[in-house]
């Protein structure tokens, strides 16, 4: 008898506490924020819309090797390559198709030259599905990213403009083939 | 066989091979990159070390390398017991490798990838500095980026010891090792582009390729055959973004082994031209204003005009397109679209490798043969293929040699030392000097004509029953009697022939003495070449039936069906010209503008090899089937859907095999339209094909459909069955850690042998009944004033659509008179004239010892000069005014120009 009283004490007093709590929160700081008059904090390796980068120098730093669209598991990456008369590769076009893309970074941790990068911004929604097909225009930045020394054809033993045999980072000046000495 | 234990399992092998090779054959991964299964065993790259045990007992074992160890019975391996020395070996040859994967062409099938995976060498712990050296230019085939290089050697192997090269070689020495040629320029090997296929790493690659570059696993490809010559190489093609973008040699052991010559490779680039019809055009007179119509319409047009027109076959379309036509028109109104000495000298072709007692040869009786005796072909611009199989069979001798010693015949090297410059015999009887003549043991220079008499006279002496010849020189009789005294002691005597010299008795000759070498069962190898991809299939259609061209073009008929075929290349221009005026209505099917299709009412736009599917019958009436790439965009469709209103081609091919006598075996050729392996057909992509939802989102973000097949059984598309499970088609080869085409033997029976998923076509003429009868050895001598004309070939240029492929034409020549120096004193002529020909323009002269006074070399489908419109003999003078067109340089002109380079006259 006294147990069942006891009980219905606890049932009534946890309730009390659970409102308490509830108007508690009147007086708490938010949690939600006003987007879109309130950004949210975004973290730098958040996984978002997808840039091309240039390296230090300013160049394209893709070199349309065709490693991200191979590795894109829902194959929304199409780019064909060509070459300038130094014969440094670079993209012709290089689309990707966000309406597909399922921002997995696969595509960042394939890239060879730091070209292709995650940016943490998300905000990529359109009215017209047609919209999100992004081209190379749509997608190159005048920047580094956030990665910002590294340059692929400084490292590359390939010969492009302003760049000889030998001259890349390690490199002996190039062979005389006409020479039998040591 | 020999029974061994490699890691605790127990194989069969043959002792006669090297262990690598029998491990291979087992499908037991073991890394390598010297050893090619073409080209032997060096033993210089120590990558497919191996571990031998003396005995039961030994726990130590000795490390040998597989490429240049026996086999021996009851022996014990291990491969893993090697690894660690396998890892040190890559880890030093990678020292050097630049760090350019992703702009390297090879990347995706490299060899060097695969096997430094393999080996487990995936960390660079040296930080030095590399060595690296400059590039060359090579020419327009081939891109040199020697930083690559592993120093294997396979290249050098390859071009100079297998291919014949001289202009390229190792130079410098120790690490600064380095492989180019001697001098900058364009590679003068015809068979260059294999390179880029012998190369375990991106050292040589695809230049072509390179400029519209693809990853191998974005191609998307099929098993096709070559169209550009009648030898029927079996290539890969492959395409990405609707143009096609390369072509590799696809294996077939029968027909072009290993590799294939630079003109298929390289000469496809007319596919994706910008000359090619690509709608459907119709006018009503021959001048008027052409105007595009509906393919529907078209089709309607085609078909109204069946009953009265008169077909024109093509002896580059396929089997199935002709037959259609015929089928369209009429047996009787279906004429040959050959020219009409070619048409007599097919039939004849036929007529000997159904009647005569001869072996048709195939590229391994070739390869295998010891005494060769070419009559008049210049076979390395007619049927390259096979050139490059004869530089292997005089090497039969040293085989030989080194039989005696007891050597195995994959002992590489050492075989070339034992035999040196001593070569199993060939003879040549040319009219001009050819490229084989570096390996001939004699090279005579005579008419077509002569050539024939002398090959008469040659079978009289080993056969006195075949018919003789009088009056032959002393020369010729010394050159004969040494022939014969050769071919009687041959094990495996080959004669070669062909119908490019437009000579009937030259090709009766070949014939007589294959036959007096015919013996009971064992009979001569004889290998005629013929032009063109299909030049055989189309004659085979003709079934004895004498609608030559030159019949149609006299028949006063008021309508035309040409299929792909250009008149002008086939019959003198006035003729073409007074029968095309005379048509009221010419529908044209064809895939590239040309001189005929401008005269046309009614032009259909027909796919490329690459477009459609059909069959292909080779120099030796072998049918292969060849399947289409990607889907033609429409309205182009391949000739033979256009002419029977879209039936299926495997359809046609069945009416074909029902309409031929003994073609029956035809419908073996394909595993037939409804054949699926667990209800799925073969996939023409690779299963890591890239970028399907973005390659047309520019387009359209909406997906289409993928395209739908209705020919064979492949998809346009990565769903099916692929060819390492049981796809029963071959698309392109690929296992799992063997990206190059280092993995064709996952594919293969064994090493070498036959492929496990691919038909090697099959033979349509059947001689096993045929019994000894002689050609008459009656010779027409040309008589008349004037230079006696023969035709000269081109590799690079004499073929119709190959020509017209862009880095072809930067390898192709002007059109130009072969003469003697001695002829060209008596017309004033300086090597830097030009001359006039009858009928035709001026063209520059060049001038050869090799020729014989008297006959004049006129290049066959050269800009500037058409065949067709030489008479037997012309009469020619100093142009006047002359100019030499520009870029002309004599010393560019590889035809056959070995003699050149020994202080000939230009």
């Amino acid at each position: 008898m006294l147990s069942a009283i006891g009980k219905q004490v606890h049932v009534i007093w946890t309730q009390i506490v659970t409102l308490a709590l509830v108007f508690s929160h009147m007086f708490r700081k938010k949690d939600t924020v006003e987007y879109p008059d309130v950004m949210p904090y975004m973290f730098p390796r958040w996984r978002g819309r997808i840039i091309l980068t240039r390296d230090p120098d300013g160049e394209e730093r893709c070199v349309a090797c065709n490693l991200c669209a191979v590795a894109c598991p829902v194959d929304c990456i199409a780019l064909q390559k060509t070459e300038d008369e130094n014969g440094r590769w670079y993209p012709e076009f290089f689309r990707i198709n966000f309406s597909r893309c399922i921002m997995c970074g696969f595509c960042e941790e394939a890239c060879p030259t730091h070209a292709i990068q995650l940016t943490p911004d998300f905000e990529m929604a359109e009215y017209v599905r047609q919209d999100m097909v992004w081209e190379k225009e749509h997608m190159l930045i005048n920047g580094t990213g956030k990665y910002h020394d590294y340059n692929f054809y400084k490292v590359a033993g390939k010969s492009i403009g302003g760049k000889g045999k030998g001259e890349a980072r390690n490199e002996l000046p190039p062979v005389d083939r006409r020479s039998l000495l040591p | 066989m020999a029974k061994i234990n490699v890691d605790g399992k127990v194989f069969e092998v043959d002792p006669n091979n090297n262990l690598l090779q029998e491990i291979l054959s087992q499908q037991v991964d073991l890394p390598y990159f010297c050893w090619h299964p073409a080209m032997g065993s060096v033993g210089s790259c120590r990558q497919c070390a191996i571990i031998e045990y003396a005995n039961d007992e030994d726990q130590r074992g000795r490390q040998v390398m597989a490429c240049m160890t026996v086999p021996r019975e009851g022996a014990r391996y291990s491969i893993e017991k090697a690894a660690g020395f396998r890892a040190q070996a890559i880890e030093s040859i990678m020292i050097n490798h630049p760090h350019d994967c992703p702009v390297c062409e090879e990347g995706g099938e490299c060899h060097l990838q695969d096997m430094t995976v393999m080996s487990g060498h995936t960390y660079r712990r040296y930080d030095g500095m590399k060595k690296t050296h400059n590039n060359q230019y090579l020419g327009p085939f081939i891109g040199h980026e020697m930083n690559r290089c592993i120093t294997c050697y396979r290249c050098v192997r390859y071009y100079n010891d297998y291919a014949g090269g001289t202009d390229f070689g190792p130079q410098a020495s120790h690490d600064n090792t380095y492989f180019g040629r001697f001098q900058e320029g364009p590679l003068e090997s015809e068979f260059s582009g294999n390179l880029a296929e012998v190369c375990p790493t991106g050292v040589f690659t695809d230049k072509v390729f390179s400029k519209h570059y693809s990853r191998k696993w974005d191609l998307q490809t099929s098993p096709s055959v070559c169209a550009a010559c009648g030898v029927g190489c079996n290539i890969n093609p492959g395409e990405r973004y609707g143009t096609l973008r390369r072509v590799v040699n696809r294996f077939n052991d029968e027909v072009n082994g290993y590799f294939i010559c630079d003109k298929g490779r390289f000469g496809t680039g007319y596919v994706n031209s910008s000359e090619r019809i690509t709608v459907c055009m119709s006018r009503d007179t021959h001048d008027g204003r052409p105007v595009q119509i509906e393919a529907d319409t078209a089709r309607a047009q085609l078909k109204a005009m069946a009953g009265s027109a008169i077909g024109i076959g093509s002896p580059r379309a396929s089997l199935e397109a002709n037959f259609a036509l015929r089928e369209l028109v009429g047996a009787d109104n279906f004429h040959a679209g050959v020219s009409d000495a070619e048409f007599g000298l097919l039939n004849q072709v036929l007529d000997i490798y159904s009647n005569r007692p001869v072996n048709i040869a195939n590229i391994r009786d070739i390869e295998n043969s010891d005494c060769i005796v070419i009559l008049g072909e210049d076979v390395t611009n007619t049927a390259a293929r096979l050139a490059l199989a004869l530089r292997q069979s005089v090497r039969n001798l040293g085989k030989e040699m080194a039989a005696k010693l007891k050597f195995p015949n994959w002992q590489d090297a050492a075989i070339r030392q034992l035999a040196m410059d001593r070569k199993s015999p060939l003879y040549i009887v040319s009219p001009h000097s050819t490229r084989l003549d570096d390996v001939a043991k004699t090279v005579h220079i005579a008419s077509a004509a002569d050539a024939a008499r002398i090959g008469f006279a040659i079978a009289n002496a080993l056969d006195n029953s075949a018919p003789a010849v009088s009056d032959l020189s002393v020369d010729e009789k010394t050159l004969v009697d040494q022939i014969v005294a050769d071919l009687k002691a041959a094990r495996q005597p080959l004669v070669v022939s062909g119908t490019s010299l437009l000579e009937p008795a030259l090709l009766n000759a070949a014939a007589n003495i294959a036959t007096a070498l015919a013996n009971g069962e064992s009979r001569c190898n004889l290998a005629l070449a013929v032009p063109e991809a299909n030049s055989l299939g189309l004659m085979m259609l003709m079934q004895g039936s004498g609608n030559t061209l030159g019949k149609a073009l006299g028949s006063g008929s008021k309508q035309a069906i040409v299929l792909e075929n250009d008149l002008y290349r086939r019959a003198p221009a006035r003729a073409v010209d007074s029968f095309l005026g005379g048509l009221d209505k010419l529908a044209v099917l064809d895939t590239l503008q040309n001189r005929t299709g401008e005269a046309a009412n009614l032009v259909l736009p027909a796919g490329t090899f690459a477009e459609s599917s059909g069959t292909f019958v080779n120099y030796e009436g072998r049918a292969q089937y060849f399947y289409s790439t990607f889907p033609a965009k429409a309205p182009i469709l391949s000739s033979a859907k256009w002419l029977t209103e879209g039936k299926k081609t495997e359809e046609i091919l069945a009416e074909v095999a029902a309409s031929l006598p003994g073609g029956a075996i035809l419908n073996k050729l394909t595993p037939g339209a409804d054949f699926n392996f667990a209800g799925m057909r073969a996939p023409r992509q690779h299963h890591r094909y890239s970028g399907r939802t973005a390659m047309r989102a520019n387009i359209s973000v909406h997906e289409p459909k993928q395209e739908q097949d209705e020919d064979g059984i492949m998809n346009y598309s990565m769903e099916g069955v692929p060819p390492l499970k049981d796809a029963t088609v071959f698309s392109s080869p690929w296992a799992p850690g063997w990206n190059s085409n280092q993995s064709l033997f996952k594919f293969e029976t064994k090493v070498g042998g036959p492929l496990k998923q691919a038909s090697h076509g099959v033979r349509l003429l059947d001689n096993s009944g045929a019994a000894n009868t002689w050609y008459d050895a009656t010779v027409t001598k040309a008589s008349g004033d004037g230079f006696s004309v023969f035709p000269v070939y081109h590799l690079f240029g004499s073929e119709e659509l190959t020509s017209r492929s862009p880095a072809i034409g930067e390898k192709a020549t002007a059109a130009y008179v072969a003469l003697n120096p001695a002829d060209a004193d008596k017309l004033g002529l300086a090597a830097s004239d030009g001359v006039q020909v009858q009928h035709n323009g001026a063209v520059p002269v060049l001038l050869r010892n090799s020729i014989q006074p008297g006959t004049v070399g006129i290049p066959v489908g050269l800009d500037g000069l058409n065949f067709q419109d030489m008479t037997a003999n012309v009469s020619l003078e100093k142009a006047r005014d002359w100019q030499s067109p520009k870029g002309w340089r004599a010393a560019n002109i590889i035809v056959s120009d070995r003699s050149m380079k020994k202080g000939e006259a230009n």
